[in-house]
């Protein structure tokens, strides 16, 4: 049965106007989803599908030090801690600052990459268990500081955080607004959408590229045999710092864009929970494979969602009570989800190509 | 010219004196043998001469230049290249990316490069790639190109080893009991590939415990034991050092 799908899967890749037709498919269906759901289930679910492109951006920058490089970091959440701060500082009445978008963008990816070497270069010589738990430290640090930066001088605002951030607007153009245009009416939710998808695009590719690069290859191979590397001229210590630097980029990146369409920010949306969080994004869809890792990003920020707004009717509706509560329930749910997932899929749900050919060739050769 | 000059060099580890005032030079173009019983310090050396272990005291210089307290990494740059006694590929990856993670140290393609995929990226990573299938015809292993590294035989997985390691494109090719687990003819075929290294300009320095291999290769044999070298010669004088017999003590020595 896999063998007849992955055939006619060969099949389709391999001829090209068929590959084309596909991509073409794939971009209406992405171009007309946020109407189909705000027609339907209504406008709520376009907003979580924007925070689910979100949270598939973070993933996959945790994806290059987690999946590419090997390096276990718990504290991911730090680097889009330090991109939403970043955001929320330079555009909100908190300094009276209000640069405009194309401005804070790179600024934002630039301070989280500083964060990145700043907190990897002091881990580089950790392994395993003792480098994600300094890590993990590192990232309730970085918390802490947020909490805490309310005095002497009032910068984070404290635990309340920051309110009143500014909306994107590109080319005068208010992006929370709703716009009319070719006669379709675009809410907020919508053009944050295409904003969205348009960037995780371009993350994809970028992380696919880097994945078959040069420094790509010197990443798996710190990950298999740091050791050998060093042999093959790798300066490991640089490659690793580069690892953190880029997933630090992708996770400020996305804490900015999370911040100007939260339009709010506090410390407590940057706790360990979320750090753990986005690494089952990266274990459960299939640690170092791109596809699974926004696979796993993707289901693991909407089908909660689902079953939030679903949980409670669903419960009356059987038993004529709810008796559990759906947020309870959620995270029951989740934890077996994942124990089920890595009893029966250990390298995930759609893990790397480069692992499927393991079990391949193993049965090509005997 | 000396390419590597090793002068007293000292290696304990706590009270085991691992390495003892060893000294050594090895010309361009030789191949050098380094034999001893077990735990003799052979591989200590290497790791030495390649940036992993610091020695205790002395000095290593390779061409011209000391490679004390340089990484492992610099050292590989400078154009040491070393295969291990317990086999380290990169196993969950297939022979032909071994090999080009062999080119790293000769290429230079950064993250910029691979993001925006420009035009010099793309021709470096053609370059790499016909390189590396070179490589792997070099030491005869075409027919394996694909094949993850774990799932090759044991004799192929040292030949992936010798090709990732020539990709460097080292001057000097240390080999760490390169014929261990090979079979007769394996251990022929390699002889010749070891020749054919030093003839394309390569010298090597060579750890075997196969004292045939030994001895119809090198142009030169040190014997350690218990950290000290106790002899350097031709083969064919060092066989019948006593002391050699001594260290051996009725073994593997014919
Ligand atoms: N990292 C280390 N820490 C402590 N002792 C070590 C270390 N590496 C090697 N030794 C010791 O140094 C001595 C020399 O070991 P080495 O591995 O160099 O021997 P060898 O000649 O390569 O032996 P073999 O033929 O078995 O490979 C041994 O006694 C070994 O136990
Ligand atoms: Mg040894």
């Amino acid at each position: 049965m896999r063998l007849i799908a992955q055939q006619l899967l060969k099949k389709i890749t391999s001829n090209k106007k068929a590959l084309l037709l596909g991509y073409v498919l794939l971009f209406v269906a992405l171009a007309v989803l946020p109407f189909l759901l705000s027609n339907t289930v209504g406008r709520t679910w376009v907003r979580i599908l924007d925070f689910a492109l979100i949270y598939a951006m973070l993933a996959l920058g945790l994806n290059i030090v987690v999946g590419f490089a090997g390096l276990l970091d718990l504290g991911y959440i730090a680097f889009y801690a330090v991109g939403a701060y970043t955001w929320a500082l330079l555009a909100s009445p908190q300094f009276g600052l209000h640069l405009p978008f194309w401005a804070i963008l790179p600024i934002g990816a630039g301070v989280a990459a500083i964060f990145g070497v700043l907190l990897g270069a002091p881990t580089l010589r950790l392994r395993g268990d003792y480098l994600a738990i300094v890590t993990l430290g590192f990232g309730e640090i970085i918390r802490i500081f947020l909490n805490n930066l309310d005095h002497p001088i009032n910068v984070t605002n404290g635990p309340i955080g920051i309110n009143k951030i500014d909306p994107i607007s590109i080319g005068g153009v208010d992006l929370t607004r709703t716009h009319e245009w070719f006669g379709i009416s675009f809410s907020g939710v919508h053009i944050y959408y295409y904003l969205l998808l348009a960037l995780l695009i371009f993350t994809i590719v970028m992380c696919v590229r880097l994945e078959n690069s040069r420094i790509g290859r010197a990443w798996l191979a710190i990950r298999e045999d740091e050791l050998a590397a060093q042999a093959m001229g790798i300066n490991t210590r640089n490659i690793k710092l580069l690892a953190f630097a880029l997933g630090a980029t992708f996770g400020g990146v996305a804490g900015g864009l999370f911040a100007s369409l939260q339009g709010f920010v506090s410390p407590e949306s940057f706790g360990l929970l979320e750090s753990i969080m986005v690494l089952c994004m990266v274990v459960l869809g299939g640690m170092g494979h791109v596809y699974g890792v926004l696979l796993g990003a993707l289901l693991l920020s909407v089908l909660p969602e689902i079953l939030r707004s679903t949980a409670s009717p669903i419960q009356r509706a059987v038993f004529g009570d709810v008796y559990i509560d759906p947020e309870a329930l959620r995270m029951l749910l989740f934890g077996l989800a994942l124990i089920v997932v890595m009893l029966v899929r250990p390298t995930g749900l759609w893990p790397a190509p480069r692992r499927r050919t393991i079990l391949d060739q193993d049965v090509d050769r005997d | 010219m000396a390419l590597l000059n090793l002068r007293e060099i000292n290696k304990k580890f706590g009270g085991i004196h691992a390495l003892n005032k060893v000294s050594l030079t090895i010309g361009g173009g030789e191949i050098y043998g380094l034999i001893g019983p077990n735990g003799a310090g052979k591989t200590t050396l290497f790791n030495v001469i390649t940036g992993v272990y610091l020695p205790s005291s002395g000095d290593v210089e390779f061409n011209g230049k000391s490679l004390i307290g340089r990484k492992p990494y610099q050292v590989a740059m400078m154009g040491i290249a070393r295969t291990f006694q317990n086999i380290r590929l990169f196993q969950n990856m297939t022979a032909l990316e071994n090999v080009m993670i062999g080119t790293h140290a000769k290429t230079s393609a950064g993250p910029l490069g691979a993001i925006f995929n420009t035009k010099s990226t793309r021709s470096e990573e053609r370059l790499i790639r016909s390189q590396s299938r070179d490589w792997l015809e070099y030491v005869g292993i075409s027919s394996q190109i694909d094949y993850l590294a774990k799932n090759l035989s044991y004799g192929d997985q040292r030949r992936l080893e010798i090709a990732r390691a020539l990709a460097t494109q080292p001057k000097l090719l240390a080999l760490d009991e390169p014929a261990a687990g090979m079979n007769a003819t394996e251990t022929d075929e390699l002889k010749l590939l070891i020749q054919r290294i030093r003839s394309d300009g390569v010298s090597i320095l060579l750890i075997e415990h196969d004292v045939k291999l030994i001895m119809n290769l090198c142009d030169r044999v040190a014997v350690l034991d218990y950290g000290q070298k106790i002899a350097e010669d031709i083969p064919s004088l060092v066989r019948q050092d006593p002391k050699v017999i001594q260290a051996y003590l009725g073994g593997d020595l014919p």
